[in-house]
C-alpha cells in the first residue's frame, strides 16, 4: 500500500470540500473495496477522508412516503429494516445475496454504488486495462471473458458493474443526492449514475471531484410480487453470472432489470411493456444489440431462461 | 544431547528475520532515490504517515500511533500482541481475520485500524481463557469443529455474532419470510457462515457445533 495521510471528516460539505483540495484524495467509508485495491496498488490515494463519523446512518420515511436511505447505512442495517423488508423485499433480497455477513456489516450504501468492477484483468497489474490504465488496452476482449458484459459494452472495456444492490434500486426508480465542495446539493436519478464504459471506462459514474453521496431515495413504495434470482458458480459468496430484478403487478404489468450484464445495473423501460407476453419478448428488447464473446455467449439464453422463471415464480 | 536451545528460531521469529532483511535489502535503492533531486516529492510521498488512534480491545483501553496504512488486523496482531485473529487471505474472502467491532463481526483486514477510534473490539482472546471458554469455544472442541485449526478463531467470533444476528431478527439469503423472524436451520448457519472458509472442511462440525449453542437455553 502507498503511504497516505488521513482525516476525519466532521460534516458532509467539509468532506466534499477537502477531497476538492488536496489533489489524490478519496473517502473511506466501509473500506472493504478500496483497501483490497489499495493493497493492490490499483488505487493509490495520498490522502484518505474518513466520512465514517457523519451523521449518515439513518434510513427516514419521506413526505410523499418514500424511504431516504444514508450513505452510510450498512448493508446489513438497510436488509434489516422493517419497512425495506416490508415495503421493498427487492432491495432486502438483492443485498442478502451479496457478499458475506462480516463484509454487509462493513459496506455502507454509497460505497456499494461505488464498488469497481472484479474483472480479473483490471485486478491483474500486469495486464492491459483501460480502466486502470487508460490507453493500455483490454485484456478480457480476446481473453477469458466468461463473467463480462454483453449489453451496452465498448471496443475499450467490457468489465460488468458487480453490485446486487444497485439493481434492485434501479428497479425501484431510486435517485442519489450529493454534497459538492461549494456546499450545494444535488439529486441524480440512478439511472443516470453509473456511465457506460464508451472510450472512457476508468470514468464509472457521473460524480464530480470532490462529490459526496449523502443518500439514496426511493419513491413510495409499488407493491407488486418482487423476485431477486441471482445466478452464479456457487450458492453464496460469488458475483453474479447474471442477474435478474423483477417487481410484477397483478395485471402483469412491471419491471425488469438485470445485474452481471453490463457495465451499470441494466434496465429497459420499453422491455418493460413486453411482460404480459412473456419472457422471450422482454428477454429480446432488454438485451438488443447484444456483442458477447465465445465465453460469455451463455448469458443470453441464461437472462432469457432466469426471467422466464422469475415471472412464473411471480404469478405463483 | 546437545543443547541448542540458542539456535532455535520460532517460526515467526524466523519469518520477522527474513522480513527485516528484505527491508535492508532494498534500502541501498531507496537511498539513492532520496539523494536525487527530481524524486524528492516521490521519496516524500513515500514516507510513513503516522495517526493516533485509541479504542479498547477486549475490555481493555489501548492508544496506537500506527501508520495510517496499518489494518485493524495487524494492530491487533503485530502492535497489540493479540495473534488469535489470523491472516490468512488478507483479501476480506476467507473469514480467518473475524473480529467483533461494536458488536458486529467483521474483516478486520479490510479495514484500518485508525477507522476505530473508540470502539470496542472483542478478539477470540476477549471471548473465553483456556480455562473458562466460551460456549462456542467449548462446542467447537465437542464437536471437532476443526482440523488444523487456523480458521477457527475467525469461525467462532462469527458463530458468535451469528447467533446475535439471528436473535436480532437479521434476514438471510435463504430466510423464506422477509418478515418473520428467522429461524436457526442449518441452512441458515451455512448461508451465514459462508464468510468463514475451512480449508479442512470441517464445516459439518462447526454447523453441529453452533447448533449446539443456539439451542443451549440463555
Amino acid at each position: 500500500m502507498k503511504p497516505f495521510t488521513y482525516e476525519r471528516a466532521q460534516s458532509p460539505a467539509q468532506a466534499a470540500a477537502a477531497a476538492a483540495r488536496v489533489d489524490g484524495a478519496k473517502f473511506i467509508a466501509g473500506g472493504t473495496n478500496l483497501l483490497d485495491l489499495m493493497k493492490l496498488q490499483i488505487e493509490t490515494p495520498n490522502h484518505l477522508i474518513d466520512v465514517n463519523a457523519l451523521a449518515l446512518d439513518k434510513i427516514e420515511t419521506t413526505p410523499d412516503g418514500g424511504l431516504r436511505i444514508g450513505a452510510l447505512v450498512r448493508n446489513t442495517d438497510l436488509a434489516a429494516d422493517a419497512r425495506v423488508r416490508r415495503d421493498y423485499g427487492l432491495l432486502a433480497r438483492a443485498l442478502l445475496a451479496g457478499a458475506t455477513g462480516q463484509l454487509r456489516n462493513q459496506a455502507t450504501t454509497a460505497g456499494n454504488l461505488l464498488q469497481r468492477t472484479r474483472c480479473p484483468y483490471f485486478y491483474d497489474t500486469n495486464q492491459p486495462c483501460n480502466k486502470r490504465t487508460p490507453g493500455s488496452g483490454c485484456g478480457a476482449i480476446g481473453g477469458f471473458s466468461r463473467h463480462h458484459a454483453v449489453v451496452g459494452v465498448s471496443d475499450a472495456c467490457i468489465a460488468t458493474h458487480p453490485s446486487d444492490m444497485a439493481v434492485a434500486m434501479r428497479a425501484l426508480d431510486a435517485t442519489v443526492e450529493t454534497v459538492r465542495p461549494d456546499g450545494s446539493v444535488r439529486s441524480i436519478p440512478l439511472a443516470e449514475f453509473h456511465r457506460l464504459p464508451g472510450d472512457t471506462p476508468d470514468q464509472e459514474n457521473v460524480l464530480q471531484r470532490g462529490e459526496l453521496i449523502i443518500s439514496v431515495t426511493l419513491p413510495k413504495p409499488v407493491g407488486g410480487v418482487q423476485v431477486y434470482r441471482k445466478v452464479r458458480d456457487r450458492a453464496s459468496f460469488a458475483f453474479a453470472l447474471i442477474s435478474v430484478a423483477a417487481i410484477v403487478q397483478r395485471d402483469g404489468s412491471g419491471r425488469v432489470a438485470l445485474g452481471g450484464v453490463a457495465h451499470k445495473p441494466w434496465r429497459v423501460e420499453a422491455a418493460e411493456a413486453e411482460m404480459p407476453r412473456g419472457s422471450k419478448s422482454v428477454t429480446e428488447q432488454l438485451l438488443a444489440n447484444a456483442r458477447t464473446t465465445h465465453d460469455n455467449a451463455f448469458k443470453l439464453p441464461l437472462v432469457e431462461r432466469t426471467v422466464a422463471a422469475v415471472l412464473a415464480e411471480a404469478k405463483g | 544431547m546437545q543443547n541448542s536451545n540458542e539456535f532455535e528460531m520460532s517460526r515467526r521469529e524466523l519469518l520477522i528475520g527474513t522480513a527485516a532483511s528484505a527491508t535492508m535489502g532494498a534500502a541501498p535503492s531507496r537511498a539513492e532515490a532520496e539523494g536525487a533531486p527530481e524524486n524528492a516529492r516521490a521519496a516524500a510521498l513515500e514516507a510513513p504517515s503516522m495517526s493516533k488512534v485509541s479504542f479498547s480491545v477486549n475490555g481493555v483501553a489501548r492508544e496506537l500511533e500506527l501508520d495510517t496504512r496499518t489494518t485493524l488486523l495487524d494492530a491487533l496482531r503485530e502492535h497489540l500482541g493479540f495473534t488469535g485473529s489470523k491472516k490468512g487471505c488478507d483479501q476480506g474472502q476467507c473469514g480467518a481475520c473475524t473480529v467483533i467491532a461494536d458488536g458486529r463481526r467483521i474483516t478486520s483486514c479490510l479495514t484500518l485500524a485508525v477507522m476505530h477510534e473508540g470502539n470496542s473490539i472483542i478478539t477470540i482472546e476477549g471471548l473465553g481463557t483456556p480455562a473458562n471458554l466460551h460456549p462456542m469455544q467449548a462446542a467447537f472442541v465437542r464437536h471437532d469443529g476443526y482440523q488444523c485449526g487456523y480458521c477457527t478463531p475467525g469461525q467462532i467470533c462469527s458463530a458468535v455474532a451469528v447467533l446475535e444476528e439471528v436473535k436480532a431478527g437479521i434476514p438471510s439469503h435463504v430466510t423464506e419470510d422477509l418478515t418473520a423472524q428467522p429461524q436457526l436451520t442449518a441452512a441458515e448457519l451455512r448461508e451465514r457462515m459462508s464468510g468463514n472458509i475451512c480449508r479442512c472442511g470441517a464445516y459439518s462440525n462447526i454447523v453441529d457445533a453452533i447448533t449446539e449453542v443456539a439451542g443451549r437455553p440463555a
